[in-house]
């Protein structure tokens, strides 16, 4: 551009210089203007020279990207569409009228996990899976027999084996409190050996070795968690709060150990940690009120 | 990306199509004109006047000269696209759900409602070229499936008719004899009202959206169930990219349902799946009420939906999209 033509005529002897006129104009001296690119990633660059106001030299480089923004790619026939003139009620629109706007939000192509990322078992293909998610997502796991993913407690085939059932006779084969007919409604605390199944039992069974785990990123689903929790010992639960609305996560979730010791190891080790973008807050949760 | 939003309907939207060279973009909604925009900038080029009722589907002819719409109004009518001038009208005796031109244009399939003790019907009409000759009868008129017939497409070299609708059985039919040559599979088939169907860019093979909340790619000779993409919600509108090898799907709960549930819950989103992997790539949000209507440019750069908002988004891809890597 400029460059190719400044160095012809207007390069003059340094000796032919009119030394009166100052320091105004002194822009023939500089080395031209260099423009560099466009390289293959749109990349321009442009050197410069000129004289501030304190008459010094000084080199100006402008690094530009240059982007091809429509790839004007329109056939003969699409151009001549192009000029066609407007017919039904467009022709009444003035340019006012503000039908095609563009949007003032800027949308991106939401990608459900991180790209890159590897594929998890949440393809949602297996039945085990799709059952689970409509059970409120619990994961399956045997309370009886301690298998996962297999079947729920209530439908173990090795209930009759488990030693916690032993002493628990079906209600149907005899009575199962002194006294009491089969048509009557029998407390479970009054069934079997009494005291041994009580409600604050089941309910110690939730609260027992439960760990919190706050600033859940949204994505994360109850097999994750336990995909974290799991090298610090056998879990007997775990749970992620879900927004009964929308399905979303609500970034909070519990996690019950077998043995003590595991959870705190869990807590030592994983509060703080960074997990998907967040630092995971993990402490031991506080029982229920009631 | 920025998406172009169109607001030149009052109704719901209930189809989009783009012309051969994908530099023109149809719509058509439950107000009675179907418009034409350009489809880089979204500017509206002009409306078709004269139905009286909502517009359920177009076709354009491969040179972008003739229009075809149908209607509610029971009436199908064809188009001038450059002026908006109606050429005919064809009258029926119930509402038109489905139109599309054969391949070379001398031919058009249109599907009819069940309406006062009709049965739905397909029908095929000859397309003359001078429209003055044109002649309302049908070649062809093809009964039997119960319930509306939502989509009815023409098959590879216009020798077949693939249709689908509230039966949710897919069906091939001669399209000679109006014989029936093949059933979907009933159970590896859909469910629930198949509400869309899109041809593949060479017309193989082709993707039907139903309200079991599925979309399912098939062969179009063998109708063989190829993939099958689940969504958490009906589907409403399908395309194929002519591109890459992905599908987009759209929909969200059914209207009479927004206004009772969380915003969130909605799921008004175009889905992307990868056509073969039936994994899913992303969405795109934006509509704030279920998509009806999906279509790619046939470049595959671009690709429009249109939502019961009353909205067409025109969505140009950013670059990083055509570098997505499973």
């Amino acid at each position: 551009m400029a460059a190719a033509t400044l160095p012809g005529p207007t390069k003059l002897r340094w000796g032919e210089l009119d030394e009166d006129d100052g320091g105004d104009d002194f822009d023939f001296l500089l080395p031209p203007r260099v423009v560099e690119g466009p390289d293959e990633n749109g990349v321009k660059r442009t050197v410069e020279y000129r004289f501030d106001d304190e008459g010094n030299k000084v080199k100006v480089t402008t690094t530009t990207r240059v982007r091809k923004l429509a790839r004007a790619r329109l056939s003969k026939r699409a151009l001549e569409r192009r000029a066609w003139p407007k017919f039904g009620d467009a022709v009444r629109e003035d340019v006012g009228a503000r039908l095609t706007m563009v949007s003032t939000e800027e949308i991106v192509l939401e990608r459900p996990r991180a790209p890159g990322s590897k594929q998890e078992e949440t393809s949602m293909t297996g039945d085990a899976l799709a059952a689970a998610g409509k059970a409120g997502a619990v994961l399956m796991v045997c309370r009886t027999c301690g298998r996962k993913g297999d079947h729920w407690t209530s439908k173990c085939p090795y209930k009759d084996l488990a030693p916690q059932t032993d002493n628990l006779p079906p209600p149907e084969l005899g009575p199962s409190a002194p006294g009491t007919g089969k048509s009557t409604y029998v407390p479970p605390g009054m069934r079997g050996g009494g005291g041994d199944r009580t409600g604050t039992e089941m309910r110690r069974r939730n609260d027992e070795n439960s760990v919190r785990v706050t600033n859940l990123s949204e994505d994360t689903r109850e097999p994750d968690l336990l995909e974290l929790f799991r090298t610090f010992g056998p879990v007997s639960r775990v749970y992620v709060a879900v927004d009964q609305k929308t399905g979303v996560s609500r970034g909070f979730g519990f996690v019950n150990f077998v043995h003590k010791e595991d959870a705190e190891r869990a807590i030592n080790k994983l509060n703080g940690y960074g997990y998907d973008n967040l630092i995971l807050r993990v402490e031991w949760a506080t029982p229920r009120p009631n | 990306m920025r998406p172009i939003l169109m607001k030149g309907h009052e109704r719901p939207l209930t189809f989009l199509r783009y012309n051969r060279e994908g530099d023109l973009l149809f719509s058509c909604a439950k107000d009675h004109t179907p418009t034409v925009w350009f489809a880089d900038n979204g500017e509206r080029l002009g409306t078709y006047r004269g139905h009286n009722g909502a517009v359920w589907c177009c076709d354009v002819s491969r040179d972008s000269t003739r229009l075809i719409t149908g209607s509610a109004d029971q009436t199908v009518k064809l188009w001038d696209v450059q002026t908006g001038a109606q050429l005919y009208s064809f009258n029926f005796d119930s509402p038109a759900r489905a139109v599309e031109f054969s391949v070379g244009d001398k031919l058009a399939v249109i599907t009819t409602d069940p309406f006062m003790g009709n049965p739905s019907t397909i029908q095929v009409k000859q397309i003359a070229k001078d429209s003055s000759q044109q002649t309302s009868e049908s070649v062809l008129t093809i009964k039997g499936p119960q319930g509306r017939i939502n989509r009815a497409v023409w098959g590879p070299l216009n020798k077949t008719i693939i249709s689908g609708g509230e039966d949710a059985v897919l069906r091939i039919w001669d399209s000679e004899t109006g014989k029936l040559l093949k059933e979907a599979d009933q159970e590896s088939g859909h469910q629930k009202t198949i509400t869309s169907l899109s041809k593949s860019a060479d017309g193989s093979h082709f993707l039907t959206g139903s309200l079991d909340k599925t979309a399912k790619l098939w062969d179009a000779r063998t109708l063989t169930l190829l993939k099958t993409y689940a969504s958490e919600r009906p589907v409403n509108a399908v395309a194929i990219s002519p591109l890459l090898d992905h599908v987009v799907i759209g929909g969200g709960q059914e209207a009479s349902h927004v206004t009772t549930t969380d915003r969130r819950a909605g799921k008004f989103e175009a889905k992307f799946f990868h056509k073969i992997l039936q994994e899913e790539i992303g969405g795109v949000k934006g509509h704030f009420g279920p998509i009806n209507s999906l279509a790619f440019n046939p470049d595959g750069r671009s690709f429009s939906s249109g939502g019961e908002d009353g909205y067409v988004r025109l969505h140009h891809f950013d670059p990083d999209y055509f570098n997505i890597k499973m």
